[in-house]
């Protein structure tokens, strides 16, 4: 991971959304993604954590080109891809690749799975039927299904068939980088371990290099050799798993820890002490968008922006860090 | 201890396109007063099932009772008359909260009206309740005294500005607040037992820890039992005195929420706290998958994918008592801290 | 085709369906075999005025008409002119209706808003007022009444596949084709439109019905095909001095229309009720 150029790297992106009310007018915006700047190195599984409405989403899909980016820089293996024109954005799916919460939710219900799996390399390669087919095989092969599901329609397939179906196709273009977003969620504890093999035995046979949405702590820090952590739009702290688990620097990420119950230890809910919900993503506050919650709170929090700065090998977005 | 409610034997069919499903294979549960039972099991283990037997609401269509019993405070709810059933046991003595707070309310009204629409009926004041004649009958003073009620009960939920908050749309509520109301609901008509059924699955971990805290408080502080039911482990150490593990419509283990952390004697509940993503990285599945409900394996339904099935497991194993309140239904319980190899 | 078997069983279940089935059976058989079936089959052109206004009798099933030909074997040929304005005016409306609302429910701008405010209009006028002005303009034929009623029913197909296209639109799996690469055409040929077939079916269905019906209103009018084409509503339209003493003159014809729109309007509601929740979704039934 060292000394290597990073995979992905994103410099101030933006993205927001208008709001727009009954007449079609703007009245305001949404900063789903307000500027965040990320390095993603080969190989690697970087883990984007975060409560609803923190971007982590729209980030992923923004990388994907499924939203157009308001601003900032998206370089993919040192190109510069966000403002790409669509056929050669489309291009890119070669490599980048995106897979949903509910991957068995990507394959059109009205194709059979053997098409649905074509389709990628129709797409992208002028390869023949046969040739094809046998990548097909080798692909399903890969992710543990037999032959015969091909001819079946997704909602023949059990849920976790269908799960790995929606894999097989994304993986048919070897893609080199794979954004999950939130491939556990809603899943149960078992359930979840059999996903969370599989994706990290992928990772093996297929040399991926993961961008690991979740909002599952427990999760991240079983899969992810780094975590950034999310709140409102923007980054506030990134660094090694171990080492943010272990010490948490930013006053979120030590509330977001101090919230993930402890089996077998003490009840977290008797300490946990943050109040209220994080505010609406139409009002910002100004300087640092946690100081409405933080018990560090003080007057400088409203005036500046704390940026994104090294302290103690990890980095952090806090004044009082 | 004579139980608040028991559950003895609950027998429950649903009729499926593809056959008869035995949901609930003869269930035994007990909770007592001021007890937080959680009710433990991943997917299609028949928790939503045995709540909703309880509340009496299982689809008329599709859903039998085959058998067994469900006793609150000493009489059958199952036998009972039904229309006394709902005017004094649900949304009374038992009330619920359900898992998705986004559905609960109708996007009509304020949530005022359905707040105060659950008070004219089921209010503490409102008597034996029962459908009486006029319906729209509300007099003034105890509709008086039940908003003083709901708008104490606000506050002890921790919404801001209740009078205020009681005139808004659902729709202005972000789901932790919405489901602070359920609780509020779940509360007002000062029940003996509240059934919760996920009641934090759909919300973020910062807004569950508040959300579990403030339950347990304020069902401690009341005296109020719950049955917590809930696929998260987690959310179970964190609000339940007792758990109770399901697997495919059985239930198989029963402990005070240490023991059963620290000492889970049945094969599946093991397996279960092992397949937690643990911090080393370390990552466990549980071999095989869920039996079909419509022709289940014979005897203790999880032997098919156990380490320490033996012939004798294809008879249902009767519950065993490792300790005075440790329940185990399996004929290979085991022994010692989870993490010795499952 | 597998596929198609099995909405016919499952249309078979549901009784009123059935009976539309039956019905548009009938009427195609009555269309297909009219050479056959007819037991006067040249009385389509040839006059016999001895024979006037009989009524229906063993040789005559449903009696003569003023013409004196047999209104039994006319009602036979007209089910072929009924078949046939249905058919060409739907399948035509098709056609440019279903580009339309493809296009307008892809793109969101200025673009998609005009093409549907430009359907909006042709749908502001009632639909027979619309064909009896163009029919009339036009003149009494076979074509321009087709035409006249393909132009007025196009809007419908736009309207409906353009709503349901949006909604498409937001399913994940067409979100995930597009991530995967997917040109904007393959997307709406392969993907969407496969999956709004059966609201276009249904409307396909029922717009058989009400072209039927309207195509009659202006055969009523004298704006249809002219004499001697057997045509149901220029029939009735004949019948009208001769009433109520030649009451089947007015009533085979009308009995006919009546039947034919009905049994179009029973298999759309039937296709309608078998094909969208079935077919559209494929979900894993809910847990627990």
């Amino acid at each position: 991971m060292s000394g290597q150029p990073p995979l992905l790297e994103l410099v101030e992106l933006v993205r927001h959304f208008p709001v727009r009310n009954a007449f079609g007018r703007r009245t305001g915006w949404i900063r789903a993604v307000d500027g965040v700047s990320l390095a993603v190195y080969p190989g690697e599984t970087i883990g984007l954590v975060g409560e609803s409405g923190c971007g982590k989403s729209t980030l992923g899909k923004t990388v994907m080109g499924i939203h157009a980016p308001t601003a900032g820089d998206i370089r993919f293996a040192g190109r510069e891809i966000g403002r790409l024109p669509p056929r050669q954005r489309r291009a890119i799916a070669r490599d980048l690749q995106y897979v949903y919460q509910d991957p068995g939710a990507s394959l059109d219900p009205r194709w059979k799975v053997l098409h649905s799996l074509h389709e990628p390399l129709k797409i992208h390669t002028r390869l023949s039927h046969a040739e094809r087919e046998q990548q097909v095989r080798a692909i399903l092969a890969a992710v543990g299904l037999p032959d015969a599901h091909l001819d079946h329609y997704p909602h023949e397939l059990s849920g976790g068939q269908q799960r790995r179906v929606g894999l097989a196709r994304i993986l048919t273009l070897r893609p080199r980088m794979v954004i999950l977003d939130e491939p556990t969620s809603g899943l149960d504890v078992s359930v979840q371990a059999s996903v969370l093999k599989l994706v990290r035995a992928l990772q093996e046979t297929f040399a991926l290099t993961y961008v690991f949405i979740s909002h599952d702590l427990a999760v991240v820090r079983a899969m992810c050799a780094r975590i950034a952590v999310m709140y409102l739009g923007k980054l506030v702290e990134v660094g090694d798993t171990a080492l943010v688990f272990e010490a948490p620097r930013h006053p979120y990420t030590r509330s977001l820890l101090a919230a993930v119950p402890r089996i077998g230890g003490r009840r977290v809910t008797l300490d946990f002490a943050l109040e209220g919900e994080p505010p609406n993503p139409r009002d910002v506050p100004s300087g640092c968008r946690f100081r409405t919650r933080c018990p560090l709170v003080q007057d400088r929090c409203a005036a500046e922006e704390p940026p994104l700065r090294e302290v103690d090998g990890r980095r952090v977005a806090c004044h009082f860090a | 201890m004579t139980e608040l409610l028991s559950v003895r034997g609950l027998r429950v069919d649903f009729v499926t396109d593809g056959g008869v499903a035995q949901v609930l294979d003869g269930i035994n549960l007990d909770v007592g007063p001021g007890e937080v039972v959680g009710l433990v099991g991943e997917s299609g283990c028949g928790k939503t099932t045995l709540a909703r037997a309880i509340l009496g609401i299982l689809p008329a269509g599709a859903a039998r009772v085959r058998g067994g019993e469900v006793r609150f405070r000493g009489a059958d709810l199952l036998r009972q008359d039904p229309a006394v059933v709902n005017a004094r046991v649900r949304g009374k003595a038992i009330t619920f909260i359900p898992q998705d707070p986004s559905t609960s309310f109708s996007p009509l009204f304020p949530v005022q009206t359905q707040i105060m629409d659950l008070m004219k009926w089921k209010s503490p004041r409102a008597g034996d309740g029962g459908a009486s004649w006029p319906l729209w009958r509300y007099p003034r003073g105890r509709y008086r005294a039940d908003r003083e009620a709901v708008l104490e009960t606000l506050r002890a939920v921790q919404i801001p500005e209740p009078a205020r908050a009681l005139r808004r749309l659902p729709h202005e509520f972000s789901g932790g607040q919405r489901q602070r109301l359920m609780i509020a609901m779940a509360l007002l008509p000062q029940p003996d037992l509240i059934i919760a059924d996920e009641p934090t699955t759909a919300l973020d971990v910062t807004i569950q820890a508040q959300i579990l805290r403030l339950l347990r408080e304020l069902v401690k502080a009341r005296g109020v039992s719950v049955l917590f039911t809930t696929h998260d482990l987690g959310t179970a150490h964190e609000i339940c005195d007792r758990v109770v593990v399901m697997y495919a419509g059985q239930e198989m283990e029963a402990a005070p929420t240490d023991a059963f952390f620290a000492r889970p004697a049945h094969p599946y509940t093991r397996r279960l706290l092992a397949s937690v993503p643990r911090s080393d990285g370390e990552i466990r599945d549980i071999p095989g998958d869920v039996p079909s409900l419509v022709a289940p394996p014979p005897g203790c339904r999880f032997h098919p994918r156990c380490d320490h099935a033996t012939p004798e497991c294809q008879a249902r194993p009767a519950l065993r008592a490792l300790a005075p309140d440790h329940g185990v239904r399996c004929h290979h319980p085991v022994d010692g801290p989870v993490g010795a190899g499952a | 085709m597998s596929a198609a078997w099995f909405v016919v069983r499952r249309l078979a279940r549901d009784r009123s369906a059935l009976v539309g089935l039956i019905l548009i059976g009938a009427l195609l058989l009555a269309a297909l075999l009219a050479p056959v079936l007819a037991t006067h089959p040249d009385d389509v052109f040839e006059l016999h005025p001895a024979q006037r206004l009989q009524a229906p009798s063993g040789n005559h099933w449903l009696g003569t008409d003023r013409m004196g030909a047999d209104v039994y074997s006319r009602l036979l040929f007209g089910a072929r002119i009924t078949i046939l304005i249905g058919v060409i005016a739907v399948g035509a409306s098709l056609l440019v209706g279903v580009p339309v609302g493809l296009v307008a429910g892809h793109f969101h701008g200025w673009f998609s808003d005009l093409l549907m405010r430009v359907s909006d209009i042709f749908l502001a006028v009632p639909q027979v007022v619309l064909a009896i002005a163009i029919a009339q303009t036009l003149g009494p034929s076979l074509p321009n009444v087709i035409l006249a009623l393909s132009a007025t029913y196009w809007p419908w197909f736009a309207r409906v596949v353009y709503a349901e296209t949006r909604v498409v639109q937001k399913e994940i799996f067409v979100e995930s084709t597009v991530a995967l690469g997917a040109s904007p055409w393959r997307l709406t040929a392969l993907h969407v439109l496969p999956n709004i077939a059966s609201p276009i079916i249904v409307r396909a269905s029922i717009g058989m019905g009400f072209t039927i019906l309207t195509a009659a209103a202006l055969g009523f009018l004298g704006l249809g095909p002219p004499p001697p084409t057997p045509e149901w509503g220029r029939t009735i339209a004949e019948s009208r001095e001769f009433l109520p003493d030649a009451w089947w003159y007015a009533a085979a014809p009308g009995l006919a229309i009546f039947l034919t729109v009905m049994g179009f309007n029973l298999l759309g509601d039937g296709l309608r009720d078998v094909l969208d929740p079935r077919l559209r979704r494929g979900r894993t039934p809910r847990d627990d």
